[in-house]
């Protein structure tokens, strides 16, 4: 084993331990290979940027607290640009702030994961409340036209599984990734068995080979550009302005912009198999089928079962990336169910994308909760048979 | 220090230092902005920088274009947030040289909040911050540091508001160098320059420079001689500036006002945050 990963293994500690969520992204992000943290505290999501203090000097890496979250978006972009991987964490408020900077490493292609535990919006709203009211600025916060990669897990296990997948991605598309929690997931402890780290899968951005000719936005085959760490001799100037693929701004170029912002975001789609996760329970035995994500798909994993028991033919399918939406998943699931349940800690966010991808093959029910509380199984349950009583 | 300038002729720099490809510059005629990058070439030159290990951070404004005109690795980032970037490259390679350009309002306006923690933290960064009194991209709304009284397209009946003193906060947050020139004057300036980035630390040069076009024309500096002529009238050395306060007569004294500190205003040593870290990660590492 090298010594890279017994520094690894002694950081993290005992193979199996009972953490937090936001323990887990941290944890995550070590054995991805992150090596940089900028981050700065917020409630429900201080525990990231805690533990990647904690973890990174053991392991050489570098923890930095920024003045806010503008700042702290902008060291893991410019760190990134050293070669390094980096991530940085928030919640509502702080993502916010984050929202130009986030638009300007999809520009430049930095790869880089944002952690964000949801809270309660709009504005302070609930800091110490779980909720997903973040999912459509997520798709669309920063301005302009532009793909994200976003993954949604729904256990403290899965949400360290999940922050490896987003480094990978984010090293492979060199494109920002979010991984997004909430703060029930990220305060709520569980048993989590840590991986051997040699065993781990983990992708290095392509580099660029040679000085020579070096156009440091000229995409490879997979429409993505070989990356040159500053201080290589490549010279490379990067530019939020719309650039050619010699990096330098040509603003004023419909033709230059067009191809630009086109390939940023075939970039994403058309690496949707790449992406795109969930999971499917009776898929092909369902009348009813809830479609969810994060901690609800939690609880309608139980509600499913019930309902079955109940003789309701209930199915559910649990997207885990959420942007790029998977669309012909959905589609696919509503040719054939007679109606689907999307319940939500929102007032209906991600129902729309999958109204758009059902696109009138059957009736869409949002179920919303917000204030904080998750789902009960009971209401889902009275949910599913009410739909089933007005289907039959 | 003295710098080792070369005999060199404006051609051979450019050549040697800048990116072709990038010409004709942004900047309008009597800009003072192209010579803070002139002045930034003889300094690197003078101190044999390896521009390959050597990247140039900038936010948004028209200072913050100097970034891309510099055949380095460069970074033309966010609006105010050149620091923010900055401060993560050198975090993550401190073996990278790293140069901030800025402007009065991408650096002390909006990134007014970056400036101070950047400053507080000491990488060992140096900003060439280029104050020309006004957001000149966006046609010359008033600035941070718009003079008491100065007309702009947002001060149309003068500007009420009292302006910042950018070296005077660095001097009061510790910064190992600070230190403001204007524009007529090329040797302090280089000097000041070199010795920014060779200090271990935050530097901080301020360049007081005209924007004939959106700030000038609207307070009587329209005319490049005429500008010149001001700011060679307006500044006063730090070392008399101190004189004149202590021993000047009440006219001296009185004469003051308005007018622009100019000259080293600090040059001390402070750890840098680059070395703790090191030796905090060296007391930890496993």
């Amino acid at each position: 084993m090298s010594s890279a990963s017994q520094r690894i293994r002694q950081a993290l500690g005992d193979a199996v331990q009972f953490v937090q969520g936001d323990d887990a992204c941290a944890y995550g992000a070590i054995l991805a290979g992150c090596t940089f943290f900028a981050g700065y505290p917020i409630t429900p999501a201080t525990e990231v940027a805690e533990r990647m203090a904690e973890l990174l000097p053991l392991i050489g890496g570098c923890y930095i607290q920024m003045e806010d979250e503008i700042a702290s978006m902008g060291a893991i972009i410019g760190a990134s640009w050293t070669g390094a991987k980096t991530m940085t964490s928030t919640s509502g408020p702080g993502f916010s702030l984050m929202q130009e900077n986030l638009g300007y490493a999809i520009m430049s292609e930095t790869p880089c994961v944002v952690v964000n535990v949801q809270r309660s919006g709009p504005s302070t709203g609930q800091p110490t409340m779980g909720a997903y009211g973040d999912m459509m600025q997520a798709r669309w916060g920063t301005h302009g036209d532009h793909e994200i990669i976003m993954l949604c897990p729904a256990s403290v296990q899965e949400a360290m599984e999940l922050t490896i997948v987003a480094f990978n991605l984010a090293e492979q598309l060199r494109t920002p990734v979010l991984l997004f929690i909430d703060g029930e997931l990220g305060h709520m402890r569980e048993r989590l068995v840590i991986p051997d780290v040699e065993t781990i899968e983990r992708y290095e951005r392509v580099r660029a080979t040679s000085p020579a000719g070096y156009r440091p936005f000229a995409p490879g085959p997979n429409l993505v550009p070989p990356f040159a760490p500053f201080g290589a001799g490549f010279r490379t100037y990067v530019t939020g302005l719309t650039h050619n693929e010699q990096g330098l701004p040509r603003a004023s170029s419909a033709a230059i912009h067009d191809q630009l912002v086109r390939r940023l975001a075939a970039k994403i789609t058309d690496h949707s198999e790449l992406i795109t996760r969930y999971e499917a329970f009776y898929p092909d035995d369902c009348d009813i089928a809830i479609v969810a994500y994060g901690i609800t798909a939690r609880t309608c994993r139980d509600v499913v079962e019930e309902a079955r028991r109940r003789g309701i033919k209930a199915g559910l399918l649990r997207l885990i990336s959420i942007w790029p939406f998977p669309e012909a998943v959905v589609a696919q699931w509503a040719a054939r169910v007679r109606a689907l349940l999307v319940p939500e800690m929102n007032l209906g966010q991600i129902v729309h994308p999958i109204r758009e991808a059902v696109a009138g093959r059957c009736p869409v029910v949002l179920h919303s909760r917000i204030g904080g509380e998750l789902h009960s199984p009971a209401e889902l349950l009275s949910a599913l048979e009410e739909l089933q009583w007005q289907q039959a | 220090m003295a710098t080792g300038l070369k005999p060199r002729t404006a051609a051979e720099l450019r050549t040697s230092y800048l990116r072709q490809e990038m010409f004709p510059t942004i900047f309008c005629d009597g800009c003072g902005i192209g010579n803070v990058l002139n002045y930034t070439l003889w300094a690197l030159d003078s101190l044999g920088l390896d521009l390959d290990r050597t990247v140039f951070v900038s936010g948004i404004g028209c200072s913050s274009r100097l970034s891309g005109y510099i055949n380095a690795d460069g970074m033309h980032t966010t609006h105010g947030r050149a620091l923010a970037f900055a401060s993560g490259i050198k975090a993550a390679n401190p073996e990278l040289t790293v140069i901030i350009f800025t402007g009065d309002g991408d650096g002390a306006g909006i990134g007014g909040n970056h400036l101070l923690h950047a400053i507080r933290r000491n990488m060992d960064l140096t900003v060439i911050l280029v104050n020309n009194f006004t957001y000149g991209m966006t046609g010359g709304q008033a600035a941070p540091t718009t003079p008491d009284g100065s007309f702009s397209t947002t001060t149309p009946y003068g500007n009420i508001e009292h302006p910042l003193d950018i070296c005077e906060l660095a001097r009061a947050l510790g910064a190992p160098y600070v230190a403001r020139w204007p524009v007529n004057v090329p040797a302090q300036p280089i000097s000041s320059i070199a010795q920014g980035i060779s200090k271990r630390g935050f530097a901080l040069i301020e360049m007081l420079v005209p924007c004939p076009t959106a700030y000038g024309r609207r307070n009587g500096l329209k005319e490049l001689e005429r500008s010149w002529q001001w700011y060679r009238e307006q500044t006063v050395l730090v070392d008399e500036w101190e004189w004149i306060e202590q021993f000047g007569s009440p006219e001296e004294r009185a004469a003051l006002g308005g007018k622009l500190k100019i000259g080293v205003f600090q040059d001390l040593e402070r750890e840098t945050f680059e070395d703790r870290w090191a030796r905090l990660v060296a007391r930890v590492r496993l």
